[in-house]
């Protein structure tokens, strides 16, 4: 009848840069504004808001948050909710941090290699386990999610309270240090290395899609629109790199770090920060997720589930199955997150991650997150989880008081929805 | 075109019963299908027929009775069960995930992979293209997600994946309930070229016009229980109407 091909070939004519370049609009729309507010206040700060320390920081303390908003994303998109996060981060870090102090020290040892492994299986498979138990509460028992994770928050934030006896406790092992940010960086060589691959991955992903697509006979963009994408995004991933190696390494720091060994620094020495490994952790996360998010069964099955629960279980799918594992892998980010967050304060405080769950899901939302589910996209969450923390930042160091930051954060979070409300309604895809 | 009605049906559901706490949805009903037929399944509202129908493509179990395909019994326990058995269902509310695309939904549960065991969305759509030239040429938006579609396109997803996999025994609920008139008629189209191939057909539907034209015999229940079955030639629009409303079969009364 028709020509498959031809027919593929004939989409309506294009209009404007984003649609060129395929560009998700909304994902357009919220690079421009995060841009728009680090130029802000690099004005107001004059220049020190974009300074390489700054923007360290602010990487560095977006981690956590960013890990749990990716799994966040696939709860939402499933129409639930996890309101326990923030508990169950301090949860799965006050087991490891008892693990690691009090638990391991006595059994191999206070300088062992096993102490970071075991505390870091500890915390996730703590993590995965209550987040399973949450999830079959929801899926096979029928409880509200709702309901569950905020009986959730309210036992594990006290389980948290109960065996560390309220008192924090102070972390030294090293190798569980590194995972924090200033004390586990990548120095510049590795950097480059892993910024250099990171943007040849990416490259390839892209290539590899148009690949796929000529092979099927469907239109791709034109090759310089493919080619500005790629370039951008290569320049972005480097360009972060080429900042975060130009933060040095205090000389104070760097001389302890030499008689630690014994040695003497040499004069005029200098070293640079590079990528901190807690933020390599989350960019290995996002991507793993991304993956299976578009690329596998299970995520196709999460944002089937979130479009239309019936469809989804009449086409065979085990929802409820379902239900526990995207809980279980919640949890399983809530206790990775648990790790960098005891990590950088290089402490377990009783109190630590305490409102992180609405931070994580502000972060979901703003990222473009639908609470009536079956949309959402990683990158948007970990922007959005950005974009806070960015913002939180900028006003600390113009001098906004902290009551003043939460207020403009919750507006922001309120206003983002608004405006996404409305843009859904005018592309009509609000029905 | 007479259907052939010897030898062993392709289906039979025997003596099949489903209580809701104390509601009989279906009580001891027994239907069957043969190769290349249609079955018009009639009745009200909470007739039972939508419950029925549920039970063959499994996303219900039934109390008690047995479902043979071939004369042999076999086991639904869940819609993946009646999918192995090329059970295939085209629901009234039209089953499909609004926010995915028409590749990902016609694949819904049976996804083609790659060889590293990740989705194939690049093949899957070049597959949605070919079988859409069939069905329906005009179909044109592949990457939209199936909620800026058109009641007919939704339909012809749906149709596409019933027809894709091969189904033997198709169930249509309802099928043009949301379609304008040039749609219904390409469904009724479909229907005889599915029948011609050799496919047992379940249509349920309100519309008598629609049955008597397509289908070859219609079954008519009431308040659950089976009212009877005969072919559409032996019966006027106003037997099947007393069937519906009265629950009594003329045929059998008059005999």
């Amino acid at each position: 009848m028709s020509d498959v091909g031809r027919l593929a070939g004939g989409t309506p004519e294009r209009r404007g840069l984003a649609d060129t370049l395929e560009l998700d609009k909304r994902l357009f729309g919220m690079v421009a504004a995060f841009v728009l507010l680090c130029l802000g206040f690099w004005v107001w700060t004059g220049g020190t808001f974009l300074s390489p320390r700054n923007i360290f920081n602010i990487a560095v303390q977006t981690v956590a948050v960013g890990i749990m908003a990716t799994g966040m994303v696939f709860v939402i998109v499933t129409r639930q909710i996890d309101l326990s996060v923030g508990a169950l981060l301090a949860m799965c870090s006050a087991t490891m941090a008892m693990t690691q102090a009090y638990v391991l020290p006595g059994v191999v040892g206070l300088d062992s290699p096993l102490i970071m492994p075991v505390t870091v299986v500890v915390g996730l498979v703590v993590g995965t386990a209550i987040g399973a138990l949450h999830g079959w509460l929801i899926g096979y028992q029928g409880i509200p999610s709702f309901i569950v994770t905020l009986g959730g928050l309210f036992v594990w934030r006290n389980l948290n309270w109960y065996i560390t006896n309220g008192q924090s406790v102070a972390l030294t092992n090293e190798r569980v240090l590194d995972f924090g940010g200033t004390e586990g960086v990548l120095g510049r060589g590795p950097s480059w290395v892993v910024g250099g691959l990171l943007a040849l991955g990416l490259a390839l992903a892209l290539l590899g899609a148009r690949r796929a697509k000529r092979r099927h006979g469907f239109a791709v963009k034109p090759a310089w629109a493919e080619g500005l994408l790629i370039a951008v995004i290569a320049g972005a991933v480097l360009g972060f790199v080429a900042v975060l190696n130009a933060y040095p390494i205090a000389a104070t720091k760097l001389r302890r770090q030499f008689e630690a060994r014994g040695e003497v620094m040499p004069e005029g020495f200098t070293a640079y920060h590079g990528l901190p490994v807690s933020v390599l952790l989350l960019i290995v996360v996002a991507a793993v997720m991304t993956v299976v998010a578009r690329r596998t069964r299970f995520g196709r099955y999460i944002f089937a589930t979130g479009g239309n629960p019936d469809a989804a279980e009449l086409s065979g799918i085990n929802t409820r199955w379902l239900t526990v594992k995207v809980f279980a892998l919640m949890g399983f980010l809530c206790g990775l997150a648990a790790l960098v967050s005891q990590a950088r304060l290089q402490s377990h405080g009783n109190d630590i991650g305490t409102l992180d769950e609405l931070r994580v899901i502000a972060a979901a939302v703003i990222g473009g997150t639908a609470l009536a589910g079956g949309i959402g996209t990683i990158y948007g969450a970990i922007l959005g989880a950005l974009i806070m923390q960015s913002l939180q930042s900028g006003m600390g160091m113009v001098g906004v008081d902290t009551p003043f930051q939460n207020i403009v954060v919750g507006a922001v979070l309120v206003v983002a929805v608004w405006i996404d409300t409305i843009y859904r309604k005018r592309t009509g895809a609000l029905k | 075109m007479s259907v052939d009605r010897s030898g062993t049906p392709l289906l039979e559901m025997r003596d099949i019963s489903i209580a809701f706490g104390g509601v009989r949805a279906v009580d001891h009903v027994t239907v069957d299908l043969w190769p290349g037929e249609v079955v018009g399944l009639l009745g009200h509202n909470g007739a039972g027929k939508s419950t029925l129908i549920k039970i063959l493509s499994g996303a219900y179990k039934a109390d008690s009775g047995e479902v043979l395909i071939d004369g042999k019994p076999v086991r639904i326990d869940n819609p993946r069960d009646a999918r192995t058995h090329n059970i295939e269902t085209i629901y009234q509310t039209l089953a499909l995930a609004d926010n995915l695309d028409a590749a990902s939904n016609l694949f819904l549960g049976r996804e083609l992979t790659t060889p590293l065991g990740l989705v194939d969305d690049a093949r899957m759509e070049a597959e949605t293209r070919r079988i859409m030239a069939k069905l329906n040429p005009n179909f044109r938006k592949f990457a939209d997600p199936v909620k800026a579609l058109s009641g007919g396109q939704r339909q012809s997803v749906a149709i596409a994946r019933a027809v894709y996999f091969n189904a033997r025994i198709l169930i249509m609920d309802e099928p043009t309930a949301a379609l304008g008139v040039h749609e219904t008629a390409m469904v009724a189209e479909l229907v005889k070229e599915l029948k011609a191939q050799g496919l047992g057909i379940f249509l349920i539907s309100h519309d008598i016009h629609d049955v008597m034209g397509l289908c070859d015999r219609v079954t008519v229940m009431k308040n659950g229980r089976l009212v009877g079955s005969e072919r559409v030639e032996d019966v006027s629009e106003d037997d099947i109407l007393s069937m519906i409303i009265l629950g009594k079969n003329p045929r059998r009364e008059a005999a």
